[in-house]
């Protein structure tokens, strides 16, 4: 449909193999992209999206046998090198910037100019500026990337693609640490790159953002290739019904207006400042209460989080838990007590890598579990791993596979099972959808009412407007650092994607109590 | 109100058995074993060769038929040559094992050679002491604990870099030991534990049991118990080991207070085998020695991955080499050559190996 210009796609993709040991990750798949084409791509956690993303960029060599063309010449891409000299870039989802440099740097980053061996910092700012200002940024060359936010660091990234005059361009979730203002900006940016010819693989599990960008959409299940739909052919049945096998009828969705069961009140934060980010923060959650915490990244609803459960020092305030003036000091005392926190950051602050899947559930409770004199419960640790592996429907050939090597959603699910083994009262759940695709997503919030039906307290930052109204029996909107307001659901306090974004960017504001 | 969705992966392909995952793993616990193995047959062959006075006096007496009285005129894989290797091994081993606690939490301990030099002054001096000799034992290991647990609380409570803080602690327990014997060699003809250096059981010598001890017990510290894991994850991730709720600093007390506490263990084997100590040369280097074992035994330097059964073969793999190139008649300057090359070169071959299995 877009190939008038071309004779030939910019990128053709056929019968691309990968195994990982036992594992089949990809199993013949085929990807054609144009120029100026938008393509998303689409599939379930370890569907290996990601995967066939990495054979492009050179990150990982595919099995004999399967063939890549660029412009109809067939090539091969051995090493990320390689495939940047053809004209492929590619942004991870975990940003590949070096924070200690500039931004000039990092946009220059392994083709560094130099005068008579000496780098050339002037004229490496000079040629970066222009790029800049193209993509609409509003920080100059000099920049350290340690002071970026994620959206601008994510920028830099797209400046670095554009610099090298990379004619294909992978986004791998790229929207997942974004708020939605964030979001918008980078759009246009895209549609921007389209219309300058570029051609944009862009993976999502968010629908809406896939019917918004996409010229078209190509769908893998378990490692093998199943559609490809264009802009007209979609819709979200289908969609589903490739990526899953199955409809959506079946899909777990909380009915609109309806509330849980509420008890006592559970968690009563107290004027909690941090001296920086958070300011005079007030809030309650009930027992069985599921509180959404929103407002848009940076608004300091992490540090709050943080701050209850004791990771960070605060300078002001008070914490009661079921009444009772509580004093957590550290992450162990306030697990100990009870409440548990999931944190946004899974690779940095959350899993163990290089231990095993089995380890990473366990990992909070081995003490407990545990014999006097600290000696494992092995049997015990194994079924805890097992079950969780079973509840969670985590994709992973057994319970001792090392969980660096799974799929970004899986990972987020074996970071969710570690906090459910600690059996919480409390429970603050950081973006806990981030990553995971829809039929586990449903999971997630099937679990989160079940938790929520027992009588757990449950807090909810999340920066995904429908996820925040679907799921809350209330929101409290920050902004800057205060409570901007509360909705409560009722007529007068309606819990709406409108509403929501009022208080938190201030347009309007609101006599909450 | 809730309706099961059911997601099941109807096929999905890593449903198996997981052999490879396990084949992999047995091979990165294996390790360096055959290159251990390799240069035990190297230097057999190389002392054979030896003994007939060339390689063509060798092959000849093979071919006259002298098959077996050839094979065992090599002195390395002699009896009483493999338990001088053990031996050799054994207090470096005990230094490794507290040395691999250090590294898998992605810190270092440069100072147990030093440790090890005033523990064993103090040893050899409480043993000298008429009614108290029977503490020698327990306050040399206690001294070397006490300085260990000074490390790991400047680690863990100042937060210092540990690669600083042994480091100091490698010159003014030099110093310390040095004070303590007021730089003189303390002697003790009658050591009363004077067996643990020099005797056997079965054969088998003391140093060498009590090395196998040590190694047991770190596996089982490592593998079985609460500690052993969260000592893994401290080295793995140790911001997600704080939020999961582990009291990071009493894991780094620990593997600092374990790694001087073995090399007060290790005094007293050494001191047991001099009956003397000698606080500015015993333990010279010694840290060095404990390091390349575990980084022989494909330990990883950045923490988090690793295994004492490595540790043991990087400690027998560096004892072979010394005894080997002995035995062999190489001089001792070559010797350090070829050692340093050696550890390099192992190294290289094991990242190698395993960078098959790369990971983003
Ligand atoms: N280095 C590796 N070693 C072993 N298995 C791997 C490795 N990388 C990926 N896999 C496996 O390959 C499969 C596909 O993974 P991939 O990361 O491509 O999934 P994905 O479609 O990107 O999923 P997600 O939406 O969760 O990010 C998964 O089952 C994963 O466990
Ligand atoms: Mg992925």
């Amino acid at each position: 449909m877009v190939s008038t210009v071309h004779s030939a796609p910019i990128l053709e993709m056929r019968d691309i193999r990968k195994t990982f040991f036992s594992v089949k990750a990809l199993t013949g798949v085929e990807l054609t992209a144009w120029s100026g084409e938008i393509h998303a791509l689409m599939g379930e956690n370890g569907a290996g999206k990601s995967t066939l993303m990495k054979i492009l960029s050179g990150a990982y060599r595919a099995d004999p046998g399967g063939e890549i063309r660029i412009a109809g010449k067939p090539v091969t891409i051995d090493d990320p090198l390689s495939a940047k000299r053809l004209g492929i870039a590619v942004i991870y989802q975990e940003l590949s910037l070096s924070p200690n440099l500039t931004v000039a740097e990092n946009i220059h980053l392994g083709r560094e100019l130099s005068k008579s061996g000496f780098i050339d910092r002037a004229t490496m700012e000079r040629d970066s500026s222009p790029v800049l200002e193209r993509l609409g940024a509003d920080f100059g060359p000099k920049t350290l990337v340690s002071d970026l936010s994620i959206a601008e660091r994510q920028l830099v990234e797209i400046a670095r693609a554009v610099h090298a005059n990379a004619r294909i361009l992978v986004m791998d979730e790229p929207t997942t640490a974004l708020s939605s203002r964030e979001t918008d900006r980078l759009f246009s940016l895209v549609r921007q790159l389209k219309a300058e010819g570029m051609a944009i693989i862009y993976i999502s599990h968010r629908m809406n953002e896939v019917y918004e960008l996409a010229d078209r959409v190509s769908v893998l299940r378990d490692g093998g290739y199943v559609g490809t739909l264009t802009r007209d052919e979609l819709s979200a049945e289908r969609l589903v019904k490739m990526m899953v096998g199955r409809d959506i009828s079946g899909f777990y969705k909380k009915a609109q207006g309806e509330h849980h069961k509420t008890g006592a009140l559970m968690l009563e934060v107290k004027d909690f400042s941090d001296g920086r980010r958070v300011k005079n923060v007030s809030l309650t959650v009930r027992a069985g209460e599921v509180v959404a915490l929103a407002g848009l990244v940076g608004s300091g609803r992490t540090e709050l989080a943080r701050l209850v459960f004791g990771a960070d020092k605060r300078l002001t305030g008070e914490l009661w838990l079921e009444g009772q003036r509580v004093e957590l000091h550290s992450p162990q005392a306030a697990l100990s007590t009870g409440v548990a926190y999931l944190t946004e950051d899974r690779k940095a602050q959350g899993l163990f890598l290089d231990m095993s899947v089995h380890d990473n559930i366990n990992l909070a409770v081995f003490g407990r579990d545990a014999s006097r004199g600290g000696v494992l419960d092995l049997a015990s640790a194994a079924r805890r791993a097992t079950a969780a592996i079973d509840v969670l429907k985590i994709r992973v050939a057994g319970p001792h596979v090392e969980v660096g090597t799974l799929s970004g959603g899986n990972q987020q699910k074996v970071l969710l099972s570690r906090l459910l083994e600690t059996a919480p009262r409390v429970l603050l759940l950081d973006e806990p959808t981030r990553g995971v695709d829809i039929g586990a997503k449903s999971e997630i919030y099937r679990l989160i009412d079940e938790l929520a039906a027992r009588g757990v307290a449950i807090l909810v930052i999340s920066s995904e407007l429908p996820e925040v109204v679907g799921i809350s029996d209330r929101v409290v909107v920050m902004r800057d650092g205060i409570v901007a307001g509360e909705l409560d659901g009722s007529a007068q306090q309606p819990i709406t994607q409108e509403s929501i974004m009022e208080l938190a960017t201030g347009a309007r504001i609101t006599t909450a109590a | 109100m809730i309706q099961k969705a059911e997601t099941s992966p109807a096929t999905s392909p890593q449903k198996g058995p997981g052999s490879r995952v396990r084949f992999q793993s047995i091979v990165r616990t294996v390790g360096m074993a055959p290159i251990l193995i390799l240069l035990c047959l190297l230097f057999e062959v190389l002392s054979i060769v030896n003994a007939a006075g060339s390689w063509g006096e060798a092959i000849n007496q093979v071919m006259n038929g002298h098959f077996w009285d050839v094979v065992i005129s090599g002195r390395f894989a002699s009896g009483q040559n493999l338990s001088i290797v053990a031996q050799q091994a054994a207090v470096n081993m005990v230094l490794a094992a507290g040395m691999t606690f250090v590294i898998l939490t992605g810190g270092i301990d440069l100072s147990v050679g030093s440790i090890l030099a005033a523990s064993a002054m103090v040893a050899l001096i409480v043993s000298n002491v008429a009614d108290l000799w029977w503490l020698a034992i327990p306050t040399a290991v206690i001294f070397g604990l006490v300085f260990g647990m000074a490390n790991g609380a400047l680690v863990a409570y100042l937060r210092l870099p540990p690669f600083i803080v042994t480091l100091g602690a490698l010159t003014a327990v030099r110093g310390v030991a040095r004070l303590i014997g007021d730089d003189k060699t303390v002697f003790n003809a009658d050591l009363q534990f004077a067996i643990i250096g020099n005797g056997a059981v079965y054969g088998v010598p003391w140093l060498v049991i009590i090395a196998f001890a040590v190694i047991l017990a770190s596996w089982f510290v490592l593998r079985r118990t609460v500690l052993g894991v969260h000592i893994y994850a401290v080295g793995g991730n140790e911001d997600a080991a704080r939020l999961s709720g582990i009291k990071v600093p009493l894991v780094l007390l620990f593997v600092y207070g374990a790694s001087g506490a073995l090399a007060g263990l290790g005094a007293v084997m050494q001191a047991a085998r001099l009956y003397a100590a000698n606080g500015l040369q015993l333990g010279q280097s010694y840290e060095l020695d404990a390091i390349a074992a575990v980084i022989l035994g494909g330990t990883s330097f950045v923490g988090g991955i690793g295994s004492i059964w490595g540790t043991l073969i990087g400690a027998l793999i560096i004892a072979v080499l010394s005894n080997g190139l002995v035995l062999i008649g190489i001089s001792d300057i070559w010797q350090f050559i070829i050692k340093g090359l050696v550890i390099i070169g192992a190294v290289a071959l094991d990242r190698y190996r395993l960078s098959s299995s790369a990971r983003t």
